[in-house]
């Protein structure tokens, strides 16, 4: 009868076979490190050759953690973009947050070409990608939160959002049409995205707002079960909707938001893995759908990772190159069984 | 400026009664439904939920005694049936939605009294129409509220289940104390079985039984009658 209860055993698989890629993760690269070596560098255990110590604690850890922090927060934000949209095409952006970010890094890094001026270079470039990014995204969203707060329909509220990714967008096509070369290849390589540039002290500024995040998620598991019934169906059984819609935004904010800002946008991991999670746990009930998606995220953004590393060669492919590999087939396939599409 | 779209209504509802709401097209009835429900606001006048505002309700009291079932599906039909019914128990559940054994038995309870037992691990996109109102009705039952208002139960339905629903909502009437108010293009089955009926008009609606309302031959001019003519021996209507 406690139709959660049955899920159980299969996140626990979950989340084994997690920590499985995890080490995995860490294991392959440019050099191989196997996996008894990895565990015991963990464990602070000797190891047989200290320079993998090193490899592992100052590169591959901080950027495997990266990758763990912005798999399951990107796949928490579309899942809760999808729930309060009814849409199972929502992703973590809908609500123009990467586009937000993609402009001020635009601004920032194009904007300096061609209005000449000195903005943001001398925090170091990372630091000023990265404050830009936040401040892009925290500006799109918060005209999104005023114009939320005029329309009362969580449908045009969708619309707006992507409208203000469009305006975005387009202002971004105009100052790369005018900026130079460098400049522009500068900005195509953040907006492909990157795991592997965070230092110890940001990767804990990004920890601590996935946290928030995700714990925003778990207070709104009631009202997101209630919505899968529509707003009015939860009106009646006594939630209140507007407030859980400003909390499930809120939520979907500090997750996409800081992940973008600190790792670029990175593409349809939000948009696949709730949907690839449908597949594995057939429920919609979030107390199982959250576990879940954040552990598969992690996973897949984990794999996803080791991949792009090319293990064997000293090549990185862009992450993004490799995600949207393995979202857009996802789509295709789910376009394809639409006939019994599971939403 | 709201205009409104029909003025002077005035029914009451008694614990046991059932009591179908109709009118014309258009004339206001999903609107006055929303209305009673709190979901919309009134644009004026008073309603009253035992004897209290319906405005002083606070949303966790008001779920607790009025529950709806509306005419627009639900957006996910990937929750199987036990889902959906045991969602019903939100209003009692604590802030993560655990249900508590005394949930579980009232879900099964439920389950037994609809005859849902062997749909309830199917998904609601696996059901056919008469089943999926007879969930949602299920879910209303769920609430355990005093009130459950239902807009257009019978529509998309065959004959056979429109007779279905109607004796199942007649049926929870008579078994227990709830009241239920649904709207309905269903005059003749309505006059049959329910208790009361409020004809909703422009200008002013009429409340009765189905005897008084008879009688009082308001149902000959409630559609245009160069089409239609209500026959009062059969409690039916014509084609002229």
């Amino acid at each position: 009868m406690n139709t959660t209860k049955s899920y159980y055993p299969s996140l626990l698989i979950l989340g084994v076979f997690l920590i499985v890629s995890f080490v995995v993760n860490l294991s392959l690269g440019s050099v191989s490190i196997p996996a008894k070596e990895v565990i015991y560098a963990l464990l602070d255990r000797p190891v047989a050759d200290e320079s993998w110590r090193y490899i592992i604690v100052n590169y591959r850890l901080p950027k495997s953690l990266t990758a763990i922090l912005v798999g399951s927060g990107l796949s928490l934000s579309g899942l809760l973009m999808q729930t309060l949209f009814r849409n199972p095409l929502a992703g973590p952006f809908v609500l123009g947050i990467s586009s937000g970010a993609s402009l001020g890094v635009a601004l920032l890094i194009m904007g300096t070409s061609i209005f000449g001026g000195v903005i943001g270079f001398g925090l170091g470039y990372s630091a000023g990608t990265i404050i830009a990014a936040t401040v892009g995204s925290f500006l799109v969203l918060s005209a999104i939160m005023i114009v939320a707060s005029a329309v009362k329909d969580t449908m045009t509220l969708l619309i707006i959002g992507l409208m203000f990714g469009s305006i975005t967008s387009s202002v971004v096509s105009v100052l790369s049409y005018f900026t130079q070369k460098e400049q522009l290849q500068q900005y195509i390589f953040w907006s492909f995205g990157s795991l592997g540039n965070l230092s110890w002290n940001q990767l804990l500024l990004l920890c601590v707002f996935v946290v928030l995040g995700v714990l925003i998620a778990i207070y709104c598991i009631k009202p997101l079960n209630a919505l899968l019934l529509g707003e009015h169906y939860a009106f009646s059984l006594g939630i209140n909707v507007k407030r859980s819609r400003y909390l499930i935004i809120i939520s979907t904010s500090l997750l996409a938001g800081s992940i973008t800002a600190f790792a670029g946008p990175i593409a349809f991991i939000g948009l696949a893995v709730p949907h690839l999670s449908r597949q594995l746990f057939p429920t919609q009930n979030h107390k199982i759908m959250i576990p879940a998606t954040v552990c598969f995220g992690a996973m897949i953004m984990l794999l996803c990772d080791t991949v792009a590393q090319l293990p064997g060669s000293t090549l990185t492919l862009p992450i993004n190159a490799i995600t949207s590999l393995v979202g857009a087939p996802v789509i295709i396939w789910l376009l394809v069984r639409k006939r019994k599409m599971i939403f | 400026m709201i205009s409104p779209v029909a003025e002077n209504i005035n029914f009451n509802v008694q614990s046991g009664e059932l009591v179908a709401l109709v009118g014309t097209n258009g004339v206001g009835k999903s609107t006055l439904l929303r209305t009673l429900s709190g979901i919309q606001p009134k644009l004026s006048g008073e309603i009253l939920l035992h004897n209290t505002l319906l405005s002083s309700y606070k949303s966790n009291q008001l779920a607790k005694s009025l529950s709806i079932v509306l005419t627009e599906g639900i957006p996910t039909k990937n929750l199987s049936v036990l889902e959906v019914i045991a969602l019903g128990r939100q209003p009692y559940t604590n802030w993560i939605g655990s249900l508590s054994s005394k949930d579980i038995d009232v879900v099964k309870t439920i389950l037994n009294d609809t005859g849902l037992n062997e749909l309830q691990d199917k998904k609601c996109y696996q059901l056919s129409d008469g089943q999926f109102q007879r969930v949602m009705i299920a879910r209303a039952l769920a609430q355990d509220t005093s009130l459950i208002l239902l807009d257009e139960p019978t529509t998309h339905l065959d004959i056979y289940h429109k007779a279905y629903v109607l004796k199942m909502l007649k049926n929870i009437v008579k078994t227990t104390t709830r009241s239920i108010v649904f709207s309905t293009h269903e005059i003749g089955l309505a006059l049959q079985l329910c208790d009361k009926i409020v004809i909703l008009q422009k200008e002013k609606s009429i409340f009765g039984t189905p005897e008084e309302l008879i009688k009082q031959e308001v149902f000959s001019d409630l559609f245009g009658s160069d089409l239609i003519s209500f026959d009062p021996q059969t409690a039916s209507f014509k084609i002229n």
